[in-house]
């Protein structure tokens, strides 16, 4: 379990000065910040402050300083905006998915970080921005201190070899006239890595002894595989070249329950053999919370909330986040029966037009009649590593504020 | 008396130059009015092939089904096929996992919905629409009077499962089945689509049989639950005691490898070894033998008999060395019993 190290270095002696700092700001930040401090939450660390005055884009930037080289992967404002075409001869664009519309993050090395959401969130096209799969809009993915976004050709190529992807459906990502031999060598030749043919082969059994299939697949292709088996050949393919970030789209969710809890064992094996570092993007809350250090939970383009994983399930403290772990079924009858359960209203608003203020105040139960629908809340950090972006993120936790009686309008 | 009693259900699927493979062998359970059993198991188990066989809805060839589907005092297997199209829709009826790919893409919602009221209530007109309209408004759908004129395609996926359900509850069946309805939905929409389904069955006293692989969702909604493997019924109880004291090996092993909101993080999970791939036939075995931690000799030599497990009430068990309930059942009851969102260190609130 590790725990972000940057707000707690901010000496508290620079208290005072900070709060002054901030009285510069708009009149209404300034007051949450107050507000923050005469509540329940009150060892909300100084370095809170700092970030909030730097706005969300340079809290990722605060955090990164603070922590020094001991961050893998710094995004920063990322924003991937889709562009919508209309018109035949020309193409006109007549608006935008936001569908990554300004996220930051910081994951350090060895690290777990599990991404969550409901579908058309905007979790995979973060991680594909990420990895620059997809072309980023604005912002910035400082990997290992290189700004991913600005490279191109040759080098993009060569930084590639240090980040891979595992895709969620594991048939529909190995070419099926491909054999697992040469789905495996592909990555290794293009990057070097293989030297002659011996190498190779050892090379090659000994990724497959890793992910625990037979050692005559090589010669087999997708098909003859069973579903848990492809997605190992998935993550050996990943693991081919040695990276040190792997982005896991969605791993095991097109896999059974006893095969997917293999998946998720041999993730976290592999990881403690070699350090890797992951960012989980799932659906699933409880799968993602029992795979990560830390939870990051996206609603419609941004980040609401993000803590390390026990936090997460002991004390949510954005609304959507708390609706999204009482919607989790749990395999206890007992426990189902007696918990209380937060059930939204309506669907996700679309990404193209979303909504004013904070974006899930249409569906959210303690929405207030001020800030709500017009400031969009940033991301703070009210516990040490637990960030939200909710404007009354502390009222509603020390049960000041209570969940609206009326029906919110049906979308 | 039951309403539905299903009794040895097989169904064989042939294959050519091989033997016929056993989709579904010898299942039996009865459902009750105003209760809903769960059917459960992974892909492959039979389950679906069961709720299909039930609305014989199974292609004619290539297939043969035996054993008994009584509903009501008729056995739906031996009725003509005219009497079965009236059945259906109108005592009995299905709500499928994908709505989109259900749903008649070209028709919209309120023709398709308006069909059924038209085919069996024998309703025309203006009074079917207003009707169409009224189950819209049912099941949650805003804005109803626009969204019958309106496409799947228009629809979320929520949305369109709400319509899937307005159209099977129609007629007011006295039988729902519904096969995976939330597996393609999101968690919070999921939410929405259980509770609203609780509601309906509650209220109506309509049956269900409800299909999932998610032993999170039967937790919370079925009265009984089957656990079905390869094709056959391996363990029956009421919720309650089944997830505090499962005993068959499968069972418990489905249990361990699910990561759990309540469970600390990055605990090892224990999952069920192999795949089903690993099966072995049942005629002269257990099917799960191979990928069982609890295999004793027997369990390669003879098939196991569907019969009482030696604890616990109305339990039924089909191995022949179950685990041990003390162990699995111990730390169920400890989770029970702290509260709805037990922080990791509360386990000693036991009553």
């Amino acid at each position: 379990m590790t725990e972000p190290q940057s707000p707690q270095e901010v000496p508290d002696r620079d208290r005072d000065s900070e709060v002054e700092a901030v009285e510069s700001h708009e009149p209404t930040q300034q007051q949450r910040i107050k507000d923050l401090h005469v509540t329940d939450l009150g060892e909300t660390e100084a370095a809170s402050e700092a970030e909030i005055e730097a706005g969300e884009a340079g809290a990722a930037e605060a955090s990164a300083a603070t922590a020094g080289e001991d961050v893998l992967l710094e995004v920063n404002n990322l924003k991937v905006h889709f562009p919508i075409k209309r018109g035949v001869l020309f193409d006109r664009t007549v608006g935008y998915v936001y569908a990554v519309d300004g996220v930051s993050l910081a994951i350090k090395p060895g690290e777990t970080y599990g991404l969550v959401g409901e579908s058309g969130c905007g979790k995979t096209t973060l991680g594909r921005g990420i990895l620059r799969l997809e072309e980023p809009t604005e912002g910035q993915v400082l990997f290992g201190g290189t700004d991913i976004a600005s490279l191109t050709g040759e080098a993009l190529r060569k930084e590639r070899r240090r980040m891979q992807m595992v895709f969620q459906d594991p048939l529909g990502s190995l070419d099926p006239r491909q054999t697992v031999e040469s789905i495996l060598l592909e990555g290794m030749r293009a990057h070097g890595l293989v030297k002659d043919k011996a190498q190779a082969n050892a090379r090659l059994r000994q990724l497959l002894s890793d992910v625990g299939l037979p050692a005559n697949s090589l010669r087999k292709y997708p098909h003859e595989f069973s579903g848990g088996q492809r997605q190992r050949i998935g993550i050996a393919r990943a693991l081919s070249v040695d990276p040190e970030l792997i982005v896991a789209d969605e791993p095991v969710s097109a896999l059974d329950v006893s095969v997917q809890a293999q998946v998720l064992n041999l993730l976290a094996d592999l990881q403690s053999e070699r350090g890797l570092t992951y960012i989980v993007i799932a659906h699933d809350l409880a799968v993602v919370r029992h795979i990560s250090d830390r939870v990051g939970v996206m609603y419609l383009g941004s980040l609401v909330e993000e803590a390390p994983s026990i936090d997460i399930y002991a004390e949510p403290l954005h609304p959507y986040t708390r609706a999204l772990m009482s919607a989790v079924p749990v395999p206890d009858p007992v426990l189902e029966d007696t918990r209380e359960r937060i059930v939204l209203r309506g669907d996700l608003p679309s990404p193209v037009n979303p909504p004013s203020g904070c974006r899930f105040h249409t569906r959210c139960p303690w929405r207030q009649p001020t800030l709500c629908d017009t400031e969009r809340p940033v991301l703070t950090e009210l516990k040490p590593g637990h960030r939200v972006a909710c404007h009354y993120a502390a009222e509603i936790a020390s049960g000041e504020l209570k969940p609206n009686a009326e029906q919110l309008e049906l979308v | 008396m039951a309403l539905l009693s299903v009794q040895d259900l097989s169904v064989k699927f042939k294959r050519r130059g091989l033997a016929p493979f056993d989709a579904v062998d010898g299942v039996s359970f009865d459902v009750e009015a105003g209760k809903i059993v769960g059917l459960v198991g992974e892909s492959g188990s039979g389950k679906s092939v069961t709720s299909l066989a039930i609305m014989r809805l199974l292609p004619k060839r290539g297939n043969t089904i035996g054993g008994v589907v009584d509903f009501d005092g008729t056995d739906l297997l031996r009725i003509p096929m005219s009497q079965m199209r009236d059945k259906r829709g109108a005592d009995l009826a299905m709500i499928f996992q994908d709505p989109l790919s259900s749903l008649n893409p070209v028709v919209p919602i309120g023709l398709q919905i308006t069909e059924v009221l038209k085919r069996h209530r024998g309703m025309r007109g203006a009074a079917a629409e207003n009707e169409a309209r009224d189950l819209l408004d049912q099941v949650g759908i805003p804005d109803p009077t626009r969204r019958l004129h309106e496409y799947a395609h228009q629809l979320s996926g929520g949305m369109r499962q709400r319509a899937m359900i307005a159209m099977a509850l129609a007629c007011r069946p006295r039988l729902l089945i519904a096969d995976e309805p939330t597996t393609a939905l999101d968690v919070t929409i999921q939410a929405q689509i259980l509770s609203l389904l609780d509601t309906l069955v509650h209220e109506h006293g309509t049956a269900m049989i409800m299909i999932t692989h998610d032993l999170g969702v039967v937790a919370g909604l079925c009265d009984e639950v089957n656990v079905m493997y390869a094709g056959r019924t391996v363990e029956r109880a009421d919720r309650y005691e089944i997830y505090a004291h499962p005993q068959h090996p499968y069972t418990n092993g489905l249990l361990a490898s699910i990561p759990r909101l309540d469970s600390p993080p990055g605990e090892r999970l224990h999952p069920v070894p192999g795949s089903v791939s690993d099966n072995i036939p049942w005629a002269s075995a257990c099917a799960f033998a191979p990928r069982c931690s609890n295999a004793i000799g027997d369990c390669r030599q003879q098939s196991p008999e569907f019969k009482p497990a030696p604890v616990g009430r109305d339990h039924l068990l089909r191995c022949f060395n179950p685990v041990e309930p003390e162990a699995v059942g111990a730390a169920a009851v400890q989770q029970m019993a702290t509260s709805p969102i037990p922080p990791p260190s509360n386990k000693e609130q036991l009553s």
